[in-house]
């Protein structure tokens, strides 16, 4: 057990308020959770949600994996194995890495990192949650009513053509997107108008920087995908015509439209990862963040030329090839502002003190995975490249490095770092770092054979394949099975915490942004009164404090009664 | 575009990445590769490196705090931005050259039209005859017009490093010049159903034009390679009886072939007659003579354009159709 601070400590002029009522247990009973308009009760019923989905779309992949250690049957057949894929997919993707970090984190910390009571608009957050649960269980539907095979793209005319649930799931995708929108909204009215005294744009955390600019992304892309899925629901209720070449409907309009939205929503996925690793690079390196404008400016940069480069999907689909020059050109300008980041996170690291605690440990898997990630995707950006490698295992190894390797791996960092603050609980750092070093392993095991799977010569998509691929196959598979396990670890280990865990000090990585400076877990209005906020990075205004367990502010160290200054807004 | 850039582990020959170069534009394509490959390994090792050097040399010691450094720096920050851009433009450049080389089909080269249907391929060849597998001489440009009769495919050779969507309702075009005499899987990239992962066939490249012109006049000398039953079938799927005469009993356009043989057919005119061999030549080549009651006179003749031997061939076909 912490110490627990009373009025009777010599202590007690910490800002801190160790209080036994949080937002946890200060109203009781299931209406108090399904009716709450607090943040992080929203926070917390989303990222059970995703979980959920996350180990449904998990159970997929792992069987989809086990069909492969084979070219002939081992499992089941090829509809079945079809519509797996697709599940898993379309699961993975708009009910896992889309909401995961943005609207299950997000929700948590933004409005505590800002020092705010909650979001702008509680009721519509609520909504927007409901709103995901109803899309999910349009989901859940489609996989009763007849499953899903068309890929998660949805590509027409297979699309329109399929005996499959076509239309209950772009229905659920349609109000999944609502979802997105709301959130997006949400968060961009909450951080114009609710960052307190002393934040600036230029001293807000880089996380919510991310998170602005994913939600730029949510509000302008997602629309496009509603408006898509509408329009294939009626072509197949109606057959007006539009994607369907019988009827004199271009397909390839189609892909245009998808990837409108979908090549923007990958970064709806990575942005907000990349903030999380910002945050925890530094936190954990106890270092200011190396070029703070130079990432800000970089996350606005992704945001704004991932709309420009929705062509490169399409390089063989028939497009002029002035198109698909113009396309190739754009989608390299992506990647400066990626590695931009990357170097920022290594020169952060340069002369810290490196504490390895399971969300470092998390933050580092990011930087090694999201580093193959991004540079395979310039072999997919060069033209000649790509029509070899298009719809072949090596893009399947590259989104996962990216999707599954840096946004989940970024979302698993953000729950470590974060679970002290949501939960209340310190978790086992030993089986916490286990579990990170299975995922690392297993990941890499999984998905560095299916690129040379790809350049070989083995398409995506394949329910059987020629006998030369079985090796590689067989690795992919085991790698996948460590993968679901350690992630099956990790998730024990957290909730073990809850209810084994040590409680946890406000402040136990040293944090500098403000939602260090709230009790955890935070009261049910976060703080007292308006936090003042200083740059979120200079780690040097919090001390360690053997009684608390934990790090508290310079000026509450009763030694250090002259350093006040140092705290707020110092430049450094 | 040709970059000269060595492959470590294999050339030419099948290698750690890549299978055998098959087709002039191979090597260019897997220079570029190499080029980026080597590229990214520097910049993999080098941030890797550095991480790894920064955990073990900056990692937490009891009472030692971070060192305060600069916060920013515009040189450096420039100067990780700007090498990234000029190498990702000369990236740009060699895939933009190769892929012009790979998408600009020459002026003259040896025409192949593609059909690619749920889930097979079909290759016409100029002399007409078509074939499930694809048949190509060494050395020589090689034209595919390809249109697909319902989704999306997608043909790939990997040996020959070139790929193309085949869309239902547009042509797509794709061109290769092998260099190499040989087989290789030829197959469907594109997400197209059940039996996605069987579209898969051969492409055999002849080493001389007079191999394959050999090949080709013997494949196609039908009634000499096939049963009569199978040459029937040849001509019922490749002369386009398939669109209208179904073979499960079901009417289309036309009366199914199913059980057709011997039994009496009724006729707009109220005549009527048993369907033997007769009655099938003549409605062959004079298709509008005797109109099955139920059915509209919309079929055109074949008169000319299929031998006798053909059309026993076919009516062989229909027999054999219990």
């Amino acid at each position: 057990m912490a110490t627990v601070v009373d009025s009777s400590n010599p202590k007690s002029n910490f800002p801190i308020q160790y209080r036994e009522l949080n937002y946890l247990n200060c109203s009781k009973g299931w209406k108090s959770w399904f009716f709450t308009l607090d943040h992080k009760r929203i926070g917390i019923m989303y990222l059970i949600g995703v979980t959920c989905s996350f180990f449904l779309g998990g159970i997929f992949a792992v069987l989809l994996r086990t069909e492969l250690l084979s070219p002939s049957k081992v499992l089941m057949g090829p509809d079945a194995y079809n519509q797996m894929f697709t599940l898993h997919g379309a699961i993975m993707t708009f009910l896992v890495i889309i909401p995961g970090v943005p609207a299950a984190i997000g929700n948590i910390i933004l409005p505590v990192m800002l020092g705010a009571k909650d979001v702008a608009f509680p009721r519509m957050n609520l909504g927007s949650f409901y709103l995901w649960m109803f899309g999910a269980a349009f989901f859940l539907a489609a996989i009763v009513l007849g499953g899903l095979d068309t890929g998660w793209t949805f590509y027409t005319p297979y699309s329109i053509t399929t005996s499959t649930a076509v239309i209950t799931a772009l229905l659920g995708v349609f109000i999944l997107g609502f979802s997105s929108i709301f959130t997006g909204l949400n968060f961009i009215v909450t951080i114009h108008t609710m960052r307190p005294p002393g934040m600036t744009w230029f001293k807000m955390p880089l996380f919510l920087w991310a998170l602005y600019a994913t939600a730029l992304i949510q509000i302008l892309a997602t629309p496009v995908l509603g408006i898509t899925g509408l329009l294939l629901v009626v072509e197949r209720a109606f057959h007006i015509g539009i994607f369907d070449p019988t009827l004199g409907g271009d397909p390839v309009l189609f892909q245009h439209f998808f990837w409108f939205y979908s090549h923007p929503a990958v970064y709806v996925m990575i942005l907000p990862a990349m903030g999380v690793i910002s945050e925890v690079i530094a936190v954990h390196s106890r270092k200011h963040i190396f070029g703070y404008r130079f990432i800000a400016y970089s996350s606005i940069a992704i945001a704004v030329f991932g709309f420009l480069v929705w062509g490169h999907h399409m390089f063989v689909s028939g497009q002029s090839r002035m198109v698909a020059v113009i396309f190739s050109a754009i989608t390299f300008s992506v990647s400066i502002p990626s590695a931009i980041k990357v170097f920022n996170w290594l020169t952060t690291m340069y002369k810290g003190s490196i504490r390895f605690t399971t969300a470092m440990c998390y933050g580092l898997a990011f930087i090694f995975i999201f580093s193959i990630g991004g540079l395979t995707g310039l072999f997919l950006a060069t033209l000649a490249t790509d029509v070899h490698l298009h719809d072949t295992y090596f893009v399947v190894a590259h989104f996962h490095y990216v999707m599954m390797g840096s946004s989940l791996v970024g979302l698993f960092a953000a729950i470590h770092h974060w679970w002290p603050k949501i939960s209340g609980k310190m978790f086992n750092e030993f089986w916490g770092r286990i579990a990170c070093l299975g995922v690392f392993l297993g990941f890499n095991l999984t998905f560095f054979p299916q690129f040379i799977l790809g350049t070989r010569g083995m398409p995506r998509r394949y329910y059987t394949y020629l006998p030369e691929f079985q090796g590689l196959h067989i690795m992919s598979t085991m790698g996948a099975y460590l993968l679901g396990l350690s992630s099956a670890l990790m998730a024990g280990v957290l909730i073990y915490s809850v209810y084994r865990g040590k409680k946890a000090p406000a402040n136990p990585w040293g944090g500098a942004s403000l939602e260090w400076q709230c009790s955890s877990p935070p009261p049910h209005n976060n703080f007292d009164h308006p936090p003042l906020a200083g740059d979120p990075y200079v780690m040097e205004s919090v001390v360690y404090n053997e009684e608390v367990g934990g790090f508290v502010p310079v000026e509450c160290q009763g030694d250090n009664k002259e350093s006040v200054t140092a705290s707020g807004d110092k430049e450094v | 575009m040709k970059l000269f850039i060595p492959n470590l582990l294999a050339n030419g020959e099948a290698g750690f990445w890549f299978p055998s170069q098959g087709s002039t534009v191979a090597e260019s394509v897997d220079s570029v590769y190499f080029f980026i490959l080597y590229v990214c390994t520097f910049f993999f090792v080098l941030i890797v490196g550095l991480m790894v050097l920064f955990m073990i040399k900056y990692r937490h010691r009891p009472g030692v705090e971070a060192e305060k450094t600069v916060t920013h720096n515009l040189t450096l920050e420039l100067s990780w931005s700007v090498i990234p851009t000029l190498l990702t433009i000369v990236m740009f450049w060699i895939g933009f050259t190769s892929y012009l080389d790979m998408r600009t089909p020459p002026a003259s080269s040896y025409e192949i039209d593609v059909v690619a249907k749920k889930w097979s391929w079909a290759f016409k060849y100029p002399n007409g005859w078509i074939e499930s597998e694809l048949h190509i001489p060494k050395g020589e440009d090689v034209t595919l017009t390809m249109a697909s009769d319902d989704v999306i495919h997608s043909l790939w050779i990997p040996a020959f490093r070139t790929k193309m969507d085949v869309v239902p309702g547009r042509y797509t075009q794709e061109w290769f010049n092998a260099t190499k005499a040989g087989t290789y899987p030829l197959m469907c990239a594109e997400y197209c159903g059940q039996k996605h992962s069987e579209m898969v066939t051969n492409v055999v490249v002849h080493e001389t034009r007079g191999d394959f012109d050999k090949w080709l006049q013997v494949a196609s000398d039908i009634h000499k390679n096939k049963t009569p039953v199978e040459a029937g079938e040849y001509f019922y799927k490749s002369r386009g009886c398939i669109q209208c005469h179904s073979l499960d009993g079901v009417p289309k356009n036309g009366p199914s072939f199913k059980e057709l043989f011997g039994k009496e057919r009724k006729f707009t005119d109220g005549t009527s007659t048993i369907a033997d061999a007769n009655y099938i030549r003549q409605s062959i080549l004079e298709p509008q003579s005797k109109i099955v009651d139920g059915f509209r006179p919309i079929m055109p003749t074949f008169k000319g354009q299929l031998t006798d031997q053909d059309i026993s061939a076919i009516i062989a076909f229909i027999k054999s159709q219990k």
